[in-house]
Order: C-alpha cells, then sequence, then structure tokens
C-alpha cells in the first residue's frame, strides 16, 4: 500500500510543491516580491481554485454552470463573518465556508440538475442573481456596502496549500473510477444511465465538490482584498472564471491552471483598460468555439509520461507512444491503479449536448 | 385597490419593452435553439443609434426610430452571420458561449466608443397625464404610447410570421431545419431574417426605453436582457403569443412586487420566477411540451 504512493513521480511533485512553495516564501518574506506583484499571486491562486473547480461541474461533468460567483459568495461572506463578528480562527472559517458552499451547492443542484444544457445555465445564474439579491439586503452582512474591514489573514501558506488541496482533489477525483461516472455523464447521460452510472448521484456529487471549492475560493479572496460586496460576486464574476475554463480546455485541470494564471497577468497589465479586456475575453469566446472549440489544450494534461513521451519524440525521434503506455508515476492516482484497462470515455473536450 | 391598479398601469410600460426583447429571444431560439445573449446588447445599439439620430442630425424621432431598427438589424445579422452561423452544428454550449462572447464585445466596446457615462435621451414629445378615478390613477400618454407602439409591432410581427412566404419559411425552419431545407426554404436567409426582425423589435424597445427613463448608457441591454429572456421562458420559448403574454406578466408581477416593501428584491423575485418555471413547467405558459429523443 506505502509503496504505491512512493513511486518516484509522487516523491517529484512533492519536491517541486515544497520547492515551489518555498520559492514562494523566501521571495515574500524577503520583500523581493513588492506588495504589487504579491496581489496578483494571490489573485492567480484564487483564480486558478475557480477555474478548476468550475472544470469540474463544466467540463468534467458537462453540466454547464453559470453561477459559480453565488458559490464564490457564499463562502466569502460565511468565512467574512466568522472571524470578523463570531471571532473564529481562520481555519474554522475555511470550513464553515466550504460546509455552508457544500449546503448551497445540494440546495442549487438537486432542483436545478434536473435541467439541461442552457436552461441549466440559466438557472444557476439565476440562483447566482438571487443569491446576491439577498445580500444586498440584509443588513447583517452589511447590505449594499458590503462587509468591510476584513482582516488578512489569506497568507502564502494557506493561499499554496489550499491551491495545491483543489488541484489535487479534483485531479484524483476524475481519475478515479467515479471520475469516469462524471465523464460518462458529460459524453452520454443515457448511455451512461444504462451503464448503470447513478446520473443525478453524480451530476450532484460534481456540483457539490466544485461549490465547495468555489466557496474556498471566496473566503480566501474575502481574507485577502479586506472588503465584500454583493457586485463582486455577480453573474459578470461567473463569467470570468468561464472564460479561463473554457480558454484552457473544458476538461483539462493543466488548461484551467495555465488559463487562470495567464488571464489573472493580462487583467493585471490590463488594469487601466478593464473595458478593453472584456472586449479580448469576449473575443477570446468567440474565436475559440470557432476555431477551436476544445479551448487551448482540449482535454490534455501535463504529466510525467506526457513530459517523457515529448522528450522521446523530440530527441530520439521515436512516435509518442501509443495511448496505452505502462502506468508511470505520474498516471497513478489509485483509481487508475486498480482500472488500468478500461477503455478511455472521453472522445473530446467538449461537452455533448442533445 | 387603486394603488394595485396604478401598479398594473406603470407595469404595462416596463412590460412593453420586456415583451419587445423577448420576442427577438424567443424568436432566435424558436429556430436555432441558441439562447442569444447578446440580444440586450442590440437593444443597446438601437437606443444609441436612435439618440445618435436625433441629437447630432437632428432627425424626427420617428425616422430616428427607423434607422435604429435598420441598424440593430443589420448588426443582428452580422453576428449572425460572423459568429453563430460557422456553429449551427456545434454543440449547443459552444453556441452559447459565443453568444456570452458577443455580448461581452458589445458591451464593452460600446463603453469604449461611446464612453461609460450614461446619456440623456432627447424627448421631442409632450406627454400629458391623464387622471382617472377622480384623480387617483394616473395614467400618462407617454404609457399609452409605448403600450400602442408595441401592441402595433406585435401585430405587424403576427401578420409578418403568419401571412407571408418569409414568416412561413421562418415557422418551416423552426419546425424541422433539415425538412425545410429538402423543400428549398434558404435556411440561411430565413435565420438571417429571424435575426433582422428580432433585432428591429429590441431596437423599438431601446428607444422606448430611452424615452421611458430618459437616460441610456451601454451597459442598459445587461439586466432588461436577462429580464427579457425570463419574460420569454415564462411565456413558452419559442412561441411568438407566450413572449407577449410573458412580457406583459412579468413588468406587471415587477411593478407589483416594487410597490410593496419588498421592492428591493425585484430582481429575485424574478429569478425565482424563471427557476420556478423552469421546474414546474419548463415549456412555458403557452408552450408545447417537447417529448426528449433518444
Amino acid at each position: 500500500m506505502v509503496r504505491r504512493y512512493l513511486r518516484a513521480g509522487n516523491l517529484a511533485v512533492c519536491a517541486l510543491l515544497v520547492a515551489t512553495f518555498l520559492a514562494g516564501q523566501v521571495a515574500i518574506a524577503s520583500g523581493w516580491l513588492n506588495p504589487y506583484y504579491q496581489v496578483q499571486l494571490f489573485s492567480m491562486g484564487i483564480n486558478v481554485i475557480l477555474a478548476v473547480s468550475l472544470n469540474l461541474i463544466n467540463g468534467f461533468t458537462g453540466q454547464f454552470s453559470l453561477g459559480h460567483a453565488g458559490f464564490m459568495a457564499v463562502g466569502a461572506y460565511t468565512a467574512a463573518v466568522a472571524t470578523t463578528r463570531w471571532g473564529l480562527p481562520f481555519a474554522a472559517a475555511v470550513l464553515l465556508a466550504a460546509a455552508a458552499s457544500a449546503v448551497m451547492g445540494l440546495l442549487v443542484g438537486v432542483p436545478t440538475l434536473r435541467l439541461r444544457g442552457d436552461y441549466l445555465a440559466i438557472a444557476t445564474l439565476g440562483f447566482g442573481e438571487i443569491l446576491r439579491s439577498i445580500l444586498y439586503n440584509v443588513d447583517y452582512v452589511g447590505g449594499a456596502t458590503g462587509l468591510l474591514g476584513i482582516p488578512r489573514l489569506t497568507t502564502w501558506p494557506w493561499l499554496f496549500a489550499l491551491t495545491v488541496v483543489t488541484v489535487l482533489a479534483v485531479k484524483n477525483l476524475v481519475n478515479s473510477t467515479r471520475g469516469l461516472a462524471l465523464k460518462a455523464v458529460r459524453d452520454d447521460e443515457i448511455a451512461a444511465e444504462d451503464a448503470g452510472v447513478d446520473t443525478t448521484r453524480t451530476k450532484v456529487l460534481a456540483f457539490v465538490l466544485g461549490a465547495v471549492f468555489a466557496g474556498i475560493g471566496g473566503a480566501l479572496y474575502a481574507h485577502y482584498f479586506f472588503v465584500i460586496q454583493p457586485t463582486t460576486f455577480s453573474f459578470l464574476k461567473s463569467f470570468e472564471i468561464l472564460v479561463y475554463v473554457v480558454l484552457g480546455g473544458l476538461g483539462s485541470i493543466t488548461g484551467s491552471v495555465v488559463s487562470a494564471t495567464a488571464l489573472t497577468l493580462l487583467s493585471a497589465a490590463l488594469q487601466q483598460l478593464a473595458a478593453l479586456r472584456m472586449v479580448l475575453y469576449g473575443l477570446v469566446l468567440v474565436l475559440l468555439m470557432i476555431f477551436r472549440t476544445g479551448g487551448l489544450f482540449g482535454t490534455w494534461e501535463l504529466s510525467f509520461e506526457a513530459i517523457g513521451q515529448a522528450w522521446a519524440w523530440l530527441f530520439h525521434r521515436r512516435p509518442p507512444a501509443g495511448d496505452r503506455a505502462p502506468l508511470t508515476a505520474a498516471a497513478s492516482s489509485p483509481g487508475s491503479a486498480t482500472l488500468p484497462d478500461l477503455p478511455e470515455v472521453t472522445r473530446d473536450g467538449a461537452p455533448q449536448d442533445r | 385597490m387603486t394603488a394595485i391598479l396604478q401598479q398594473i398601469v406603470n407595469g404595462l410600460s416596463l412590460g412593453s419593452i420586456y415583451a419587445l426583447i423577448a420576442l427577438g429571444y424567443t424568436m432566435v431560439y424558436g429556430i436555432i435553439k441558441l439562447i442569444n445573449f447578446a440580444h440586450g446588447d442590440i437593444y443597446m445599439v438601437g437606443a444609441y443609434v436612435a439618440f445618435f439620430a436625433v441629437t447630432l442630425l437632428s432627425m424626427n424621432l420617428g425616422v430616428a426610430l427607423l434607422l435604429a431598427m435598420l441598424a440593430a438589424a443589420l448588426t443582428g445579422v452580422l453576428i449572425e452571420r460572423i459568429a453563430y452561423r460557422p456553429l449551427r452544428n456545434a454543440p449547443r454550449i459552444a453556441a452559447l458561449i459565443t453568444a456570452i462572447g458577443v455580448s461581452f464585445i458589445l458591451e464593452n466596446g460600446g463603453i469604449l466608443v461611446l464612453k461609460p457615462d450614461p446619456r440623456a435621451f432627447p424627448d421631442p414629445i409632450r406627454w400629458r397625464q391623464i387622471r382617472l378615478m377622480g384623480g387617483s390613477l394616473v395614467l400618462s400618454t407617454q404609457d399609452l404610447f409605448i403600450v400602442g407602439v408595441t401592441v402595433a409591432m406585435m401585430l405587424l410581427l403576427v401578420y409578418f410570421v403568419q401571412r407571408t412566404r418569409t414568416g412561413r419559411a421562418m415557422r418551416a425552419v423552426a419546425y424541422d431545419m433539415q425538412a425545410a431545407a429538402l423543400m428549398g426554404v434558404d435556411v440561411n436567409r430565413t435565420i438571417a431574417v429571424t435575426f433582422a426582425v428580432g433585432s428591429a423589435l429590441a431596437a423599438v424597445a431601446g428607444v422606448l426605453v430611452g424615452l421611458y427613463y430618459n437616460r441610456i448608457d451601454p451597459l442598459m441591454g445587461l439586466v432588461p436582457g436577462l429580464k427579457a429572456f425570463i419574460a420569454a421562458v415564462l411565456g413558452g420559448i419559442g412561441s411568438i403569443p407566450g413572449a407577449m403574454l410573458g412580457g406583459y406578466l412579468l413588468g406587471v408581477i415587477e411593478a407589483l412586487v416594487g410597490g410593496t416593501q419588498f421592492s428591493l428584491f425585484r430582481d429575485a423575485v424574478s429569478f425565482a420566477l424563471l427557476i420556478l418555471i423552469l421546474l414546474v413547467r419548463p415549456a412555458g405558459l403557452l408552450g408545447r411540451n417537447v417529448r426528449e429523443k433518444v
């Protein structure tokens, strides 16, 4: 058992993560990374969390949600109230935020996930707006002014740990047996049901987990930027997260991470030109859908296997190994290790819709 | 009692706007099954064209309205040609994402080109107040004008869809695109006409709302666009009478909620209505239930 987790690849990933963490810690503590870049770094982490969690719902499960900002708001407000009003420690606030988002995800998901495609999109958008309207009118959470003076408790270790947890959790989930069920629901819901997948349960599971991570992202956001307002979490925020996911590729965690990072930098560069940025986002969406529906990365994932194949192709002129390369460390989540011979379910990046 | 009646009267103007925009949504959805997120922004384009026609070119309002309809129709056709036509056989979600993108471009392009500040829409007509029921019910000639124009447009549309060749082609394509093509209907042209007509109606709504609120801004299409979509779903998306009914119903409901102490929850009520109708009767009030084919 233990040995399975001690493969070279996993150890290498751990080493890489520790190195990244230490590099970030040193850069921040030594002041080498000035406050402006620190803000960008923290935005990146939060946006990666939001993008990866939305990708779980939209990309891997094919349930098109436009309400992600709503779950982010639930997490942000819950955590902020927990620390400022109830005086709870940050860890408890994050847990509460996750729990509250899970409950909200369940409440929204159970009725709406019966809807398909564009109807689901518009219903989730509606839920996000209803939630915002409620936040707007409840004085306990500050109404239109929102909550001010939230302590800055989102530190680099917190941000780094939670970002890594989100990415790894989603990665391991989609590579597990249950992940196959998610993709099956996306590719053909009726066929999945015939094959014995409990489609409702699968969809709700993905939706609730996505909501939980969005809530965690919201908690981090609230405790980094001091202020949260209902307007922060409008459906435009959901659209923004959607752009990250679509650009990276519906169904590629690598894509979500890369595009959330890159677009955070782009928006920092265009801070004075918010409208221009949105025009660019619009163009990105239109051009991607017309010319490359799968996004930049399709369903491709970065792994040691993929790097190895690229290496072999580049330097040994060997054609990339077939799709069934021996299980190397990178692909060794418990699920895929126990089920090496299941056929590939994924057909392409775009979720099928009937 | 008169207070409620007054709210209903107020709701009719708002409902007219929703109904006019909802018609475009419903026609486009009926024919290519796309939620045209950019439709609300075409309404903004119409309002701005009329605004510049009146202020810069000092046209009279009637001519400005026609120009706005023409410009909006052109915008709609152009968007369809560039953004939606290449995706006609793609998954519906791909087209929906494209529509969101087009909406981003129009709204923020509008901010870049037209400046984000609201502008005062000129109102050349002197409206009068009509007092009914011993003065407790106030009716403006403006309300009558808005409702009158809306109803006239709807009658024209119904005539167009039911009685003309092109209208028949539209119904045929909406019913079965492939079969219509086999019968010699020019599908591309018919879809373009649908976009043109829907967009022209949105432009009328834009001009009317300019007269009603006296202010326009580049993001004015955002919320009414969503509301009109709710209206279209409420009435039964794909159904033209449904869009009218849904528009007026939503307008009146919003005005009634606005008259109570829950007025701040007006938007929430509209969206709640949307979710309720999607869950209980997804075909809408006047829509037909379509069995899903396996």
